[in-house]
């Protein structure tokens, strides 16, 4: 690491801030105290799609009881929402709507797939009618195997993708996608084609992982 | 009604309104409703047309979650549609394990021990409180009672799936019927469980109906709303509570007698208006019942093998043949149609889903009325996409 430049402030390690907050004096970056008031407000849609969406359910009711964690505001409309739980089999019918959706959530916005069929297609990955991932057309901050998940997962989930939140910059090359002037928050919506989607994946995010065979094998 | 026929949606992507001009009636508006949209239950699409707030067109747009379930189902064993059956009326996967359980029975002719029966019918019938407990939340969510009947459906859920769990291994896919028994016994304490349970239901009714039963709101909203004769409902093949509500006394518990049903004492709960109301009323007294099962159920089991021991599951391979069968599910009538050519998958494999049919009706029931109402009407119909789409 080089040295820092000589008019930058010296900067505290965390078990410094922590021992300075034990003793009553609280020192914060703004860089934190955004992070820290974002990542306990995540709002997400009111979006179910298949079986999830009742464990999701269930993870907002009394028993798990998600508004521990600050979410527990399920917003009807994407233009008020943070967070995308894709929570269920995405049909190629319904891909559309789900990426217009995504469109319309305003940033910074976040995406979690919820069960086997949002990650990959699930136990359906063989049906002619499902898309085999959700993450082929959006790009996807948080997985959650299970089918279904149970809300302790999805809890878990949430807990990551604050963990998440918590660690990104505001500025300089690390910003998130939100914070970058050259970025979109505009994903092309796939049309019906003859066969399949068109295209069938948007190549900016997901690209068919390369296959390396060795020589002769 | 008649006007002329709606012009082509605007070229705006994703236009979900639009005013379509009728000479006699002013302007109509088409409304979109779904695939996404809070009230829907799911991914499920109306195509409203509205004059005013009043419903004057309805078309249902479905297949947003059709995900091969019956193609799949021809291309995999028998035992290996079992997990399948689990995700049509996700909900209730120990009905539909049952009744794809009981069609592959009747094609192989195998027989089902009598704990296994009896285990089969206590299920059954938790699943029932299950199913009515949500709905009933549900139906209050879509009168606009935000939250609180679904936290206390929600608690009872809980309750009955601790159960589905300590037996099965899993909260909702239980995957827990098996062609000539169950897959394993219930665990020691676990009948007890179920018996504290089913004894305590009672008293929780009591309280859900106290709160809503006689509640002015509820009955301003549902009473005389979304009125099913009997004459519709059996010409349209609706089964279930929807078609008791209309005064059809026909419960497949009663008119097939599938296992053990015969040996217990119920009623049939009727309605008299087929009004949302009465499905509503309908779904409470059936829960009732469903404890008198449970408790006469819960008291007679006999212990014993749950399992035919002449049963084969890997390499199951019935004779060739065509069998249709069914059972009264939570929702109607769910059934199966599997056609055999010997092999180890079945030839045809076809659901026939109550969500679905019963869903044929709605235009019906929700013409004249407001576009509230048709929310409330349809969370009446009780619908999953998981089974509608399949």
């Amino acid at each position: 690491m080089s040295e820092p430049a000589p008019s930058s402030p010296p900067t505290l390690t965390d078990a410094e801030r922590a021992e300075l907050r034990r003793q009553g004096i609280l020192l914060t970056s703004m860089e934190e105290l955004y992070n820290w008031g974002r990542s306990h407000s995540v709002w997400p849609l009111q979006f179910g799609l298949a079986c999830c969406a009742i464990e999701m359910i269930a993870a907002s009711m009394a028993r798990f009881d998600i508004a521990r964690f600050g979410s527990e505001v399920f917003r009807p409309s994407p233009r008020q929402a943070d967070l995308l739980i894709v929570s269920g089999t995405v049909t190629k019918k319904m891909t559309p709507q789900v990426v217009r959706l995504w469109n319309q959530m305003p940033e910074p916005k976040y995406c979690i797939a919820m069960g086997a069929c949002a990650i990959s297609g699930g136990p359906f990955k063989q049906g002619y009618n499902v898309l085999k991932g959700i993450d082929r057309f959006i790009p996807v901050d948080i997985y959650i195997p299970g089918c279904p998940p149970r809300p302790e997962a999805l809890l878990h989930g949430l807990m990551q993708l604050q963990e998440k939140i918590r660690g990104q910059k505001i500025s300089g090359p690390g910003a998130p996608r939100h914070l970058q002037a050259d970025t979109t928050c505009e994903y092309p919506v796939p049309d019906f084609g003859e066969h399949d989607l068109v295209p069938p994946q948007n190549p900016a995010v997901w690209q068919p992982p390369v296959i390396v065979r060795k020589e002769g094998a | 009604m008649s006007f002329s026929d709606p012009s082509p949606l605007s070229a705006a992507p994703g236009a979900s309104v639009r005013a379509v001009h009728d000479e006699f009636h002013g302007d109509l508006l088409e409304v979109s409703m779904g695939p996404h949209h809070p009230s829907t239950h799911g991914v499920f699409r109306m195509m409203v047309t509205l004059d005013g707030e009043t419903v004057v067109k309805l078309k249902p747009v479905f297949g947003y979650l059709h995900r091969n379930h019956e193609k799949i189902g021809e291309n995999t064993s028998y035992l290996g549609s079992m997990p399948y059956t689990d995700r049509l009326d996700y909900l209730c996967s120990m009905t539909n394990n049952w009744a794809y359980a009981l069609a592959v029975e009747k094609l192989a002719g195998q027989a089902v021990p009598e704990r296994a029966e009896y285990l089969r019918v206590i299920l059954a019938e938790l699943t029932r409180l299950l199913n009515h407990t949500c709905l009933a939340g549900f139906l209050l969510q879509d009168c606009g009672a935000s939250g609180t009947p679904l936290m206390y459906a929600f608690r009872e859920r809980e309750k009955i799936l601790d159960l589905f769990e300590s037996l099965s291994g899993s909260r909702m896919m239980c995957n827990y019927q098996r062609f000539g028994g169950c897959r394993v016994d219930a665990p020691a304490g676990w009948l007890d469980a179920a018996r504290a349970l089913t004894d305590g239901y009672g008293s929780f009714l009591d309280e859900y109906e106290a709160l809503l039963t006689g509640n002015e709101i509820l009955m301003a909203r549902t009473q005389g709303i979304g009125c099913l004769s009997a004459k519709l409902a059996v010409s349209a093949g609706v089964t279930g509570p929807l078609l008791r509500a209309a005064g059809v006394a026909y419960d497949l518990r009663k008119v097939d007698g599938y296992g053990f049903y015969p040996r217990f004492d119920f009623r049939v709960p009727l309605g008299a208006h087929g009004d949302t109301y009465d499905r509503y009323m309908v779904r409470v007294l059936e829960m009732r019942e469903s404890i008198r099962i449970l408790q006469q159920a819960l008291r007679d089991i006999p212990a014993g093998p749950i399992m035919d021991p002449k049963a084969k599951l890997r390499g199951f391979r019935p004779k060739p043949g065509e069998v249709y069968s069914r059972i009264e599910g939570p929702k109607g009538e769910i059934g199966f149609h599997l056609i055999s050519e010997g092999g180890p998958n079945p030839y045809r494999y076809r659901v026939r889903p109550p969500s679905l049919i019963n869903l044929t009706i709605l235009e019906d029931l929700c013409l004249g009325h407001s576009i509230a109402d048709a929310v409330v009407i349809l969370g009446s119909i009780d619908i999953v996409l998981g089974e509608v789409d399949r």
